[in-house]
This record gives C-alpha cells, structure tokens and sequence, in this order.
C-alpha cells in the first residue's frame, strides 16, 4: 500500500509529452486522441462512460487489468505536428482542443511534410513534460499501452522505454508471410551487426525522458525508420538504460505499401552506416 | 569506443588465434587453413536458424484487430454525440 501510494506520488511530479506526427490523419488523429484520454485519465475500468468534463469522471468498476496496479490521472500533453495535411486534419484537432482542452492538446502544425525526425524535434521544441511518448498516428500504435510504457520506466527508472512487437505478449497482425520473413530476416542482420540490446529496432513507440530525447536526437541524421534504428542505437552506445514493454501492432496500410527492392537497399545502406559510425 | 571498432579487435583477436594454431600445428594444417571458412558458415547458418526460428514463432495477434474495431466504433460513437464531425476514413 505504502508503495502504491508513493507511485502515485511520484506521477503527481510527472508530465508526459505525447507527440504525434500527423499527415491526412483526420479520422485517425480523433480516435488516437479519444483513446489516450480513455487510457490515461483512468487506467482501471471495466465498464464505463467518459465525460469531458472532469468532474464528472466515474469509475464504474473495477475489473483486473493485465497490469494489475492502478496508475491514478496522468498530467499529460498531446502535441500534434501536423505537416500541412490537405484533408482538414488541423481542423479536426482544433474542434478537439475545443473538446478537451487547449492545454491537453497542442496543435504544432508545420508548412508541408517536412520528415519524421524534424516533426519530433519541431514537438519536443513545444514539450513541456518531463517525458516525451513518441507514437504513430495511423492507430497501429494503440494508447492502451501508454499506461505499461508509464509503469515500466516508474518501476525501472529507466532512460527509454521501446515498445517491442516481436516479444511474448506482443504480436503483429496484418503481415503476411513474406513481410513477417523479410522483418525477421532483416532483425536478425541488425542483432548481428550492431548489438543494439533491443529486440525491436525499428519500433516507433516510445517513450523517453525528455532531456535523453534531445540528447539523441541531435546526433541522429537518418530519414525514416532507420532514424528510429538509429535513436535506438545511439542510446545503446551512450549507455542509456533501455526497457522494453510487449505490444501490439495492428498494420492497416501494408497492402498499400510493399516492400520493393529499393526499401531492402535502403535499410542495408542504413545499417552499413550505423554499423561504421556508431 | 565505436563499435566498428569492437568488432574490429573481436576479429583481430579471433585472427591471432588462428594464426598461433597455424603455427603450432597442434591441430592439422589442412584444418586450421579451412577454419575461417567455417566460422563463417556457421555463423550464416546460425542467423539463418534464427530466422527460422523467429518466423516459426512469430508472435500474431487476430484479436486485435477486432478490439481495434470495437474502439473505434466507440470512439465514434463519443464524436458523434459530441458533435464532431470525424467523418470516415
């Protein structure tokens, strides 16, 4: 119980930054945003209902989450780097910040797509917590691990927190066959080649202390997610404490986007470099 | 220290004890001349069994989908009776 509470006394001191690059987002941004305020504003619930307006939040019951713990209302931001998006997703998130409140959420829009890394650096620039929670805004990245990420680097004090898919507890759905080998295929490479003490390089849900975010993050010039390979393995070589936590990725667009020859030359040019310059 | 370099010395000192074996003759020459060769064959075999291994316990997760659905539905449904207009996907 004594535990319990200074847990929760500790979140009393801890803000989270949540960035969530956008681009034609416009439904997707709504439930991400939908589904971070039901996850961390109670992380104990059964059945319920969710009202705006804080005072009126009710626990309806109680049911035994995988997590077995509560973690009590998280102070938490959601900044929203939106790179232009022609389909109104800027409007969407403004009757958001309507809905939920401006100091709840960010919009940090950008001119035009502009890159991954730079969106982080652009969000970190508007941060205000003490942790940044990097994640996808195409809903494969789902907010109910927000509360398992928060827990993990409480308990472990660690300096970054990676969501793993390819772990027990974890899982991909929406890969074929060919996909599941070249993403195992091209694991295995990257282990043999770098060491990066991660089980999942090229994750992009994450959660970081904000001062080891900017650390890394100014050493990092990759694009894509050889960027995400590279944050990780950098980290790895300035000796940040790194924890994983099991998650789920539920891949909506593969089948829109295959993985051509380019994609495989892309990622062992990446790999040559971090191996070399790491 | 940069790991190229790790790797680097890790390879010098596995060379080093290759070539005092060659010039100890403890163990045959003929043997000692093809041993990079199977060093290198077993660590691509190795990884390749890793592969395999990883592919056969590739861990999937269907109920996700269907979970990812019903909030979504509920999400939805929350904006509506809000009145914001999320349109469909």
């Amino acid at each position: 119980m004594a535990d319990q509470n200074e847990t929760k006394g500790e979140e009393g001191k801890h803000k989270y930054s949540i960035i969530v690059p956008t681009y034609n987002e416009r439904l997707n941004i709504a439930l991400i945003v939908y589904l971070i305020f039901k996850h961390l504003r109670i992380s104990r619930y059964g059945s319920w209902f969710y009202v705006a307006d804080p005072d009126l939040i009710i626990v309806v019951c109680a049911h035994e989450l995988v997590l077995g713990d509560i973690i009590s209302d998280v102070d938490f931001e959601i900044i929203v780097v939106d790179d232009g998006s022609p389909d109104g997703t800027q409007e969407i998130v403004k009757q958001l910040q309507h809905l939920y409140g401006e100091d709840r959420i960010l919009l940090r829009a950008r001119a035009k797509k502009l890159g991954l890394g730079t969106a982080y650096i652009h969000g970190l620039k508007h941060a205000t917590g003490d942790f940044v929670v990097i994640m996808d805004a195409d809903l494969s990245h789902h907010p109910k691990y927000l509360p398992s990420f928060i827990k993990k680097q409480l308990e472990t004090n660690a300096s970054i927190v990676t969501g793993t898919r390819y772990v027990k507890g974890g899982g991909v759905h929406g890969w074929n066959l060919m996909r599941k080998l070249t993403s195992r295929g091209a694991n295995v490479l990257a282990q043999t080649l770098l060491w990066p003490g991660v089980s999942d390089l090229t994750g992009s849900f994450r959660l970081y202390k904000k001062s080891v975010l900017e650390d890394v993050i100014s050493s990092c010039v990759s694009k894509g997610y050889v960027f995400q390979m590279e944050m990780i393995v950098r980290a790895t070589r300035k000796g940040y404490h790194i924890e994983e936590v099991p998650i789920t990725f539920v891949d909506r667009v593969f089948g829109t986007s295959k993985l051509g020859g380019s994609e495989i030359v892309e990622y062992l040019k990446g790999l040559v470099y971090l191996l070399l310059t790491t | 220290m940069k790991h190229i370099v790790k790797i680097l010395s890790l390879l010098v000192a596995i060379s080093a004890f290759w070539i005092g074996l060659l010039q100890a003759a403890i163990v045959p020459r003929s043997y000692t001349w093809l041993l990079p060769i199977y060093f290198v064959v077993s660590l691509g075999c190795y990884d390749l069994l890793m592969v395999g291994i990883g592919l056969m316990q590739f861990p999937t997760c269907p109920q996700e989908a269907v979970l990812l659905q019903q909030d979504i539905a509920e999400a939805k449904d929350f904006f509506k009776h809000k009145g914001v207009d999320v349109g469909s996907d």
